[in-house]
Order: C-alpha cells, then sequence, then structure tokens
C-alpha cells in the first residue's frame, strides 16, 4: 500500500496501462512535455514516447474522431478532454459515432476507447470548467459512464476501462485530485471488484444515500455528522452510472427504507431522476418516505463566487436527509 | 517504425519571415510598401502618440490583472503582454458599428472597444457571467470554448449583407483555434456567402503547451486559398502593418467583396494563463528573441524617428496608463459579493414553475439560517 493522490493514482494506473498493452495510446491536448494541465500524464510521454502519448492538434471532434479510426484498427485510445466543458465539440462522434459501431458492426468491430474527464465545480473555475456533463451520456445507449470517487478506485478503474472492449467515459472529480488514499498497486486487477458495481462506501441503516464523484467524500462527512445526532446513513458510490447497478441500491433501500441522492448536476433530467425511478417501480413497498433529490439547480454553472449556492453541500444534503427521515427541514410545511 | 515527435519536428520554423507583411523593422524603421502605405497615411504623429498610448495603456493593464490574480482579487488572468499591437492594431481600424467577436484573451480589443477597466475583471473574478452589454460596444461576451466565436462573427456578418448595411464584423481567436472544426466551418460558410466578416487569428506560437506547428505545416495564412479568401500573414508586433492590413480587409468586406483571413504573428511573453507553467515547454531563449520585436518598443523608435519627443510620450502614456490600472484595482477590489438568489435571474427569457418552485425551496432552505446566506455563504462573504 501506498499512499497517494487521486491524480497520481491515475498517472499510475495509465503508466501500468500503457506497460501492460502496447496497444494502448493515448491523445488529447497539452498531455506531453506538459503532462496535461491537471498533471496526470506527467512523465508518460518521456517514458513511453511521443506515439504512445501523444499531444493532439487542438479539436476534440479531430480527438475522438480519430480514435474511432484507431479503434478500427486494434488500438485502445486513451482520450482526454481537457476540461468537461470542452467535451462538446466532440459530442457528435461520442453518441453518434463511438457509441453505436459496436451495434452497427453486429459485434465485429469494437471501440474500445476511454475518455478521460475531469468534471465538476468547487474549484473556482472560469465557465465551461465546472460542467457535469455525465446524464447526456448516460442517456446514449452503447456507452458505459463511470466515475471514481477516490484513489484506489481511480487506479484500478482507469485500468478496467481501458482494458473493457466497450467505450467508457471516464469522469474524474477534478476537485479531489489532490484528495490522498491508500493505494494497492500490486493488486492484481482480475481480484479487483468491477468498475460497473456500486460500493458501500459507509455502512447504515437509516437512510440510503447515493452519490458519486467529488461529493461522495461530501457524503460521508454528511453521515459522519449525522451519525453525532444519531442517524445511521449509508452512503454508497454508485460508481457506474450506465450501465446502472441499482441491485447494490436496492439491496440497502430494503433495509433502510429511505434513499437520498445528491450530484452537482442539474435535478431534471439527471442521475439522480433515473435512479429514483428505478427504485420506485423495484422498491415502492419498502420505501416508508418519498425518495429526494439534492443536486445542482437547473441552471448555467454559476460565476465562482456562486458556486458554493449551486454544489451541494454537507449541510444541504443533510437537510435532504432530514426530508426523508420526516425530521424538520427546509420543505417542512410545503406541499411536495 | 521509429517513433517521431510531431510537436518538435514542424517544417514551420519560429521565426519564419517568409511572406511576412511588415511596415516597421523591429528597430522602427519605416519600410515603403506602395500598396498599404496609402492606408495608414492618416497616422500622423499626434495619432500615433494616442495608439502609442493605447499599448502601454493595455500592457499596464495586463501586468495589473497579472497582479490582482497573484494578490487573490481574481481566479484568472490570461496575459496577452507582446500581442498589444496585434490587438490595438487591429481594433483600432474598426468603426463603431463593427461587430467584434473575441476569445478570453482579447482585453485590448476590449479597451480599445471602450469597456471599462472594471468590465475586464469581473468575469474573472468569478462575480459575474460577463463584464459587459454587448450591445453598449458592439462586442460579443469573451468566448472560452476555442474558435466558436468564428461562427458567430460570420453569422453575424451573413445578417449585415442581408441587412444591406456596409458594417463588418471580425473574429478574433488563436493559432490553436484553427484546428477546430468551428473555424473551419466559419471559413466555409463566410467564402460561401462572401460575408463580410475578418478572421483574425493571432498566431502566438503556443496553445497553452502545444507549438503552432503541431496545428498547422505552414504559416496559417496559406490555408485560406483552399477556402477560396485571400489569406495575409502581417507582422503582429508592429502596429502600423496590423493597422494597415486590418483596414484594407475591412474595407473590402463592406465593398461585398467577402471575408479577409489574417495571420498576425506574434508571441505570447507570459504563460497561457496564470494557472500555467510555460518553463516545462517553452524554452527561455526563444522568449528572448521575441523581446527584440516588442511591439511597444518599435513604435516608440518609430516615433522617436518622426521626430517625437519620445520621453515626452512615455511619460505621457503612463500616466494614462497609471489611471487605468488604478481605476481597475480600486473597482475590481470593490465588487461585491454577489447576491445568492441571483444564480436564479435571466436563466429564461420566460419564466416557467419548474425553476420558480427550485428557486422558492432554494430560498427556504438558505432562510433557515441566521443570514439567510447559508453556512458557505457566510464564509465566501468573508
Ligand atoms: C473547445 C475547447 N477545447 C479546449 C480548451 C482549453 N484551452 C483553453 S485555451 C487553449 C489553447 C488555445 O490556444 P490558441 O487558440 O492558440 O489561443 P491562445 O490562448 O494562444 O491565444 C486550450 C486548449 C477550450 N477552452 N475550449
Amino acid at each position: 500500500m501506498t499512499t497517494m493522490t487521486l491524480g497520481k493514482a491515475l498517472n499510475s494506473g495509465l503508466r501500468r496501462a500503457l506497460a501492460a498493452d502496447d496497444r494502448v495510446v493515448l491523445m488529447g491536448e497539452d498531455i506531453g512535455d506538459l503532462g496535461g494541465v491537471f498533471r496526470i500524464t506527467d512523465g508518460l510521454k518521456a517514458e513511453f514516447g511521443a506515439n504512445r502519448v501523444v499531444d493532439t492538434p487542438l479539436s476534440e471532434a479531430g480527438i475522438i474522431g480519430t480514435a474511432v479510426g484507431l479503434a478500427y484498427r486494434g488500438f485502445r485510445p486513451v482520450v482526454e478532454i481537457q476540461f468537461d466543458g470542452f467535451i462538446y465539440p466532440g459530442f457528435d462522434q461520442i453518441v453518434a459515432q463511438v457509441a453505436k459501431l459496436h451495434f452497427r458492426t453486429r459485434g465485429t468491430v469494437k471501440m474500445p476507447i476511454t475518455i478521460r474527464v475531469p468534471f465538476g465545480g468547487g474549484i473556482g473555475a472560469a465557465e465551461h470548467h465546472s460542467e457535469s456533463p455525465e446524464a447526456y451520456f448516460a442517456h446514449t445507449a452503447g456507452l458505459r459512464v463511470v466515475v471514481c470517487s477516490n484513489p484506489q478506485d481511480a487506479f484500478v478503474m482507469i485500468q478496467q476501462a481501458i482494458a473493457s472492449d466497450d467505450p467508457v467515459l471516464f469522469f474524474e472529480p477534478k476537485r479531489r485530485y489532490h484528495m490522498k488514499g491508500e493505494v494497492d498497486e500490486q493488486a492484481s486487477l482480475a481480484d479487483q471488484k468491477p468498475m460497473g458495481l456500486a460500493t458501500v462506501a459507509m455502512p447504515g441503516d437509516d437512510v440510503t444515500l447515493v452519490t458519486y464523484g467529488a461529493l461522495v467524500q461530501t457524503a460521508r462527512d454528511a453521515a459522519t455528522a449525522a451519525a453525532e445526532e444519531g442517524v445511521s446513513i449509508e452512503v454508497i458510490d454508485l460508481r457506474s452510472l450506465a450501465p446502472m447497478d441499482v441491485r447494490t441500491i436496492e439491496q440497502s433501500v430494503r433495509r433502510t427504507g429511505r434513499l437520498v441522492v445528491t450530484h452537482e448536476a442539474g435535478e431534471q433530467g439527471g442521475v439522480g431522476a433515473e435512479l429514483v425511478a428505478r427504485v420506485a417501480e423495484s422498491c415502492f413497498e419498502y420505501l416508508e418516505a418519498a425518495p429526494v433529490r439534492v443536486t445542482g439547480h437547473d441552471i448555467p454553472y454559476p460565476p465562482a463566487k456562486l458556486e458554493q449556492h449551486h454544489v451541494p453541500d454537507l449541510d444541504r444534503i443533510l437537510d435532504g436527509v432530514d426530508r426523508a427521515l420526516g425530521r424538520p427541514n427546509s420543505l417542512s410545511g410545503v406541499e411536495a | 517504425m521509429t517513433p517521431t515527435d510531431p510537436v518538435r519536428t514542424g517544417l514551420l520554423t519560429r521565426d519564419d519571415e517568409h511572406d511576412l507583411t511588415r511596415m516597421l523593422e523591429p528597430d522602427g524603421t519605416r519600410r515603403a510598401d506602395a500598396e498599404l502605405d496609402p492606408w495608414i497615411a492618416d497616422l500622423d504623429v499626434s495619432r500615433l502618440t494616442e495608439l502609442y498610448t493605447d499599448l502601454a495603456v493595455v500592457r499596464a493593464l495586463d501586468a495589473q490583472g497579472v497582479a490582482l490574480q497573484r494578490q487573490g482579487e481574481v481566479g484568472l488572468w490570461p496575459p496577452l503582454t507582446g500581442q498589444e499591437a496585434a490587438q490595438v492594431g487591429s481594433a483600432r481600424a474598426l468603426r463603431a458599428d463593427d461587430y467584434v467577436f473575441a476569445s478570453y484573451r482579447e482585453m485590448g480589443v476590449a479597451w480599445a472597444r471602450g469597456v471599462a477597466p472594471v468590465g475586464l475583471v469581473i468575469e474573472w473574478r468569478g462575480a459575474a457571467a460577463s463584464g459587459w452589454v454587448p450591445a453598449e460596444h458592439n462586442l460579443a461576451v469573451p468566448q472560452i470554448i476555442i474558435g466558436a466565436q468564428s461562427l458567430h462573427a460570420t453569422g453575424w456578418a451573413m445578417g449585415a449583407a442581408w441587412d444591406g448595411a456596409d458594417s463588418a464584423a471580425i473574429a478574433y481567436f488563436g493559432d490553436g483555434a484553427t484546428s477546430e472544426g468551428d473555424v473551419n466551418e466559419a471559413l466555409v460558410f463566410a467564402a460561401s456567402f462572401q460575408a463580410p466578416v475578418v478572421f483574425f487569428c493571432q498566431n502566438n506560437h503556443w496553445a497553452i503547451s502545444e507549438p503552432v506547428t503541431l496545428q498547422s505545416r505552414q504559416p496559417l495564412a496559406r490555408r485560406a486559398d483552399g477556402f477560396g479568401m485571400p489569406g495575409i500573414r502581417v507582422d503582429g508586433n508592429d502596429l502600423l502593418a496590423v493597422m494597415a492590413v486590418t483596414r484594407r480587409a475591412l474595407d473590402r468586406a463592406r465593398r461585398g467583396d467577402g471575408p479577409t483571413f489574417i495571420e498576425a504573428v506574434t508571441y505570447r511573453m507570459g504563460p497561457h494563463t496564470t494557472a500555467d507553467d510555460p518553463t516545462r515547454y517553452r524554452a527561455a531563449d526563444e522568449i528572448e528573441s521575441w523581446r527584440e520585436r516588442d511591439p511597444l518598443a518599435r513604435l516608440l523608435a518609430h516615433l522617436g524617428a518622426l521626430g517625437a519627443d519620445i520621453e515626452a510620450v512615455e511619460r505621457d502614456a503612463k500616466v494614462v496608463a497609471d489611471a487605468a490600472t488604478t481605476e481597475m484595482r480600486e473597482a475590481c477590489r470593490a465588487i461585491p459579493q454577489p447576491e445568492p438568489m441571483s444564480v436564479f435571474d435571466h436563466i429564461y427569457a420566460e419564466p416557467n414553475s419548474h425553476l420558480e418552485r427550485q428557486r422558492d425551496r432554494y430560498a427556504r432552505y438558505l432562510a433557515m439560517f441566521d443570514d439567510g446566506a447559508g453556512a458557505q455563504g457566510e464564509e465566501a462573504a468573508r
């Protein structure tokens, strides 16, 4: 076990993947000599060369479109999109091409493309640098959408994503790049939990609190705070948004009877909406209260000085938990 | 296959002088140009002094922006030092009724369009989503998505032509932007519709860490030919040449003769932004070689050759620059913490019940805290 940051764990996972399979190539803007704006690819060009770690021209459609061609050719491209808000110029290539080619070719062409996206806010950035675009991709059949939340998962999941024969949107919680944790760099990949499964980040009995990415830590903090008041929260790290591992959540909800989902992305058409719908369908008779969503507002990501009013924090999550528990909360007395 | 590094093996050398339009030598000597001279015949000493003052103000504002970032007053700043002549020379060629679509680095253009210093910092401070009202300056809000504004400029220009107006649009973008689909699509539309638009590419040699050679194997201006419009490569550190070619391109646009692509060859002296570390990818001697081509020193030397008292010119310019930077600093620090509930403002032009309900609920939530701003609101306000 080594203590390292989430960013370093990704770097280490990428290094492992490059070393394990010479068909793996990294592509993106500024990922070479600069090592990426977040330094996730730091040192990899020096180690593996300019044909394995490729600085591309400044074009997201170009990066993803050429990755499709490389995949046809049998490569396993790992693409870095510099910031969440810059994925849209490549959106068409992702949803219209990457997602569909396995289906269209009756399974004969694989698209083992990993698209890494630093996402989410909370770092006081300029516009287009704090977006949460995950639901757009979760809505598209053929894509896997996963999110890591801690160094160990970052290290393992990035390797699993690259090893997967499916295209994977790999979201990285940029706010947590500097978060430290234990990473077992020696463990064999085969022994690890598949990236498609959710994990129980903290066990609890009263409320099931589901989230992913940067908010997993916030949710844990909320659970710790609630425990002092005698409320036991089970925190679930969803990890895979598409396909969604609802079973893990159902098991929890059947015990707790209460569900709170939280994410930074807006409420409407969000991942939380999907999760709540599924749980309502399958666990209706176990629910003791209406499921609660604590999300970003349905607004463009606000300027940095206002972002704390958009991104759910510990207090807002606990308010949501109070709603699920029927305790006094901000909406007490308001019609649902 | 031997590994190659396309980034380091470009065909284009950094200081390729081929095809470069220049009217002022780096030492300030005026080079005669029969075709372009008439376009700047009106620039007498007094007008050139004003333009020099613009350059000095823009450089000082840029330094102030960096300082404000270092002091935590703004979150980020994208320095433009080195690019003053490209920005001022082109922007001062415009008429008030022309419309500008620029990127995040064109504070010099914004200054020339009359934006108050506070407008240059409020967005970087994270206190508002933009710093000015477009219609007040005929200046679109700055664009961060690389190259997107080139399409907007083209559409505006198409509309101007359809309206029978003789105004033109200008799109500012960098060398990196020329790789984006949007810029290429804009060039197609502009050429097909003969839109009155000028594409003003500041080739400052770097797109964050990527040298221009990674975006293009030939001078960018040469691409214009393939799209069906004239392309001109101008010394971007030469205010006279920039102004002359921009005026000529605007005139062409106004006459209905269609778009022009201008590549202003310049250099980004500082980091990409205050968050960037150029020592990781750029050699120090490269920066030094560009220092010799400084746009301010060049114009000042020219003024000296014309008989101006350059010490007085510099001194007077400094007074104006000091006033502008003081205003920017003070105005920046006085920008208030925006109201929490303002996050719900202007999302839609027409109200809708979903967002109203979300707003009401958030107001109730904030009301649970003593000051109504929430626990973190307090923190941020401090
Ligand atoms: C669509 C998109 N992709 C990536 C980025 C991140 N990014 C910001 S500036 C920049 C480099 C731009 O270089 P260039 O176009 O040459 O303009 P310069 O900053 O040098 O003026 C990059 C990659 C972005 N803002 N938008």
